[in-house]
């Protein structure tokens, strides 16, 4: 296991500080401003072309490089994970073009960029939880018209989600989403929490962290502050209900943490296991 | 002689754009920007901190203090100066324009609502604001003073055309407070 806090990295020569140059910094900074002031309201932004393809968190890591301090210490998570492919490679790209310390341990990062997980350790105040988003459109398979979704943010018209959720009871007897459930912001506007397991919507509640998303294709930022009402969209006689798999992990013995299955052979053998990482290392005592 | 801005354009813009978004984040706290420049008067130091790290050329400015304030907002941020319905950015050293004239954005599109930055007198943790919403637990208090006559209730005016709206920034000497267009006082 890595020590809680990495070494600072040697900085690349010929790179701004944090690779975006200090225009496009701005921009997305006075985005961000803006899409704190407006909670779960979508601002467009310039999206820049990033040294990483489209879908693997292009929009995320510009969110960061335009918050990011020489002060701060990140931590990068895929599905749970800080040792996956994606989450080693946005890592070792800020230690190098900004020079910062990074880590495994959520206690220790003041930024911790995800794709489709929210830590089980809970957040504090201060810290800055970055989600990479695919689709921050929660309307778009009900309406493919850009204009149209606009208007219907702007009319808080949210019917169409509804009817798909009761479409869905009627055909399954349930709420089919088991991840990107949309949620209500502040009581205002509709929202895509992106594809995180519907078992992590409730800790976007009064989270005391600042909740940011980046959406790079899409050219979206938005975001939740600090302690705002985030309700999972949901029925009186069907309340939202969080899935997780009724399992104990297989390392750490958890039966509260998020599972993931791994197959283990071709003789249908498998275990379930903590998807967050370091917070089943953490209980395992490394 | 023109006044120099940041030491360091890079990091100190971004310590100064995280005070802010820390300052938006929680409204009613007060955050003290550091190393904040020193501006010409009536710009106070927090003011030119927030000028440089958000305004440039794609930013319609418009300020009340002076031609030495205006000739350091154009030299160091090549912001373009505006009307104030037409600002993205108002510096307001003084009373600033009434704010039902000021941009509060269109319903579909609210981020185009200005950023109203004020300078005040005094801020302070406790007083008299009772501040209630997004980014605030239950409840925080905040004391202002200096506040030009009516502002609050002007602003309360805005309340029910949100989500358009205005953001404001209170500054004192380097420190700031927020009060976002979400944020209701009581």
């Amino acid at each position: 296991m890595n020590i809680p806090v990495n070494p600072v990295a040697e900085q690349l020569a010929g790179y701004n500080f944090a690779y975006l140059d200090e225009a496009t910094k701005r921009m997305i900074r006075r985005a961000i401003l803006k899409a704190v002031a407006v909670p779960g309201h979508q601002v467009p932004f310039g999206a820049r072309e990033m040294p990483l393809p489209y879908g693997w968190g292009t929009g995320g890591i510009q969110v960061t490089a335009s918050i990011l301090g020489p002060r701060d210490v990140l931590k990068v998570i895929d599905q749970g994970a800080d040792d996956t492919t994606n989450a080693v490679s946005i890592r070792r790209f800020f230690g190098r073009v900004a020079g910062v310390r990074t880590t495994d341990r959520t206690r220790e990062a003041t930024i911790v960029q995800t794709r489709h997980r929210i830590p089980e350790t809970a957040l504090r105040e201060g810290q800055v939880l970055v989600y990479q988003v695919p689709m921050p459109e929660p309307l778009f398979r009900l309406e493919p018209r850009v204009s149209e979704t606009t208007r219907l943010h702007a009319l808080g018209d949210y019917g169409l989600m509804q009817v798909r959720l009761y479409e869905d009871i009627v055909k399954h007897g349930e709420v089919a989403t088991a991840y990107n459930h949309p949620v209500m912001v502040n009581a205002r506007y509709l929202m895509s929490p992106s594809p995180i397991p519907s078992f992590d919507n409730p800790k976007m509640h009064m989270n005391p962290a600042l909740q940011l998303f980046g959406a790079g294709r899409e050219k979206r930022i938005y975001a939740v502050p600090p302690y705002t009402a985030v309700q999972s969209l949901d029925f009186e006689d069907h309340p939202f209900r969080p899935i997780r798999a009724p399992h104990a992990c297989a390392l750490c013995n958890s039966t509260e943490s998020y599972l993931d299955e791994v197959i283990t052979d071709d003789q249908g053998g498998r275990m379930f296991v903590c998807s967050d990482t370091d917070y089943c290392a953490e209980r395992r005592g490394e | 002689m023109m006044q120099p801005g940041f030491a360091d354009p890079v990091l100190d813009a971004q310590s100064a754009f995280r005070a802010v978004l820390e300052a938006l984040s929680h409204p009613g706290r007060i955050i003290p920007i550091a190393p904040a420049p020193i501006p010409p008067a009536p710009l106070s130091p927090a003011m030119g901190a927030l000028a440089l790290a958000l305004c440039d050329a794609d930013t319609p400015v418009w300020q009340d203090g002076g031609a030495q304030a205006a000739d350091w907002l154009r030299f160091h941020t090549g912001a373009p100066f505006a009307e104030a319905p037409a600002a993205m950015f108002l510096f307001a050293t003084g009373r600033p324009p009434a704010l039902s004239t000021l941009n509060l954005g269109t319903d579909e599109v609210p981020q185009d609502g200005a950023t109203l930055v004020l300078n005040v007198a005094s801020l302070k943790a406790q007083g008299t604001l009772r501040l209630r919403g997004p980014g605030i637990k239950d409840e925080v208090s905040l004391g202002v003073e200096g506040l030009p006559e009516n502002f609050l209730a002007e602003r309360a005016a805005l309340r029910p055309h949100f989500p358009r709206g205005l953001d404001i920034v209170f500054c004192c000497g380097a420190q700031i407070a927020a009060l976002p267009r979400t944020t209701e006082v009581i």
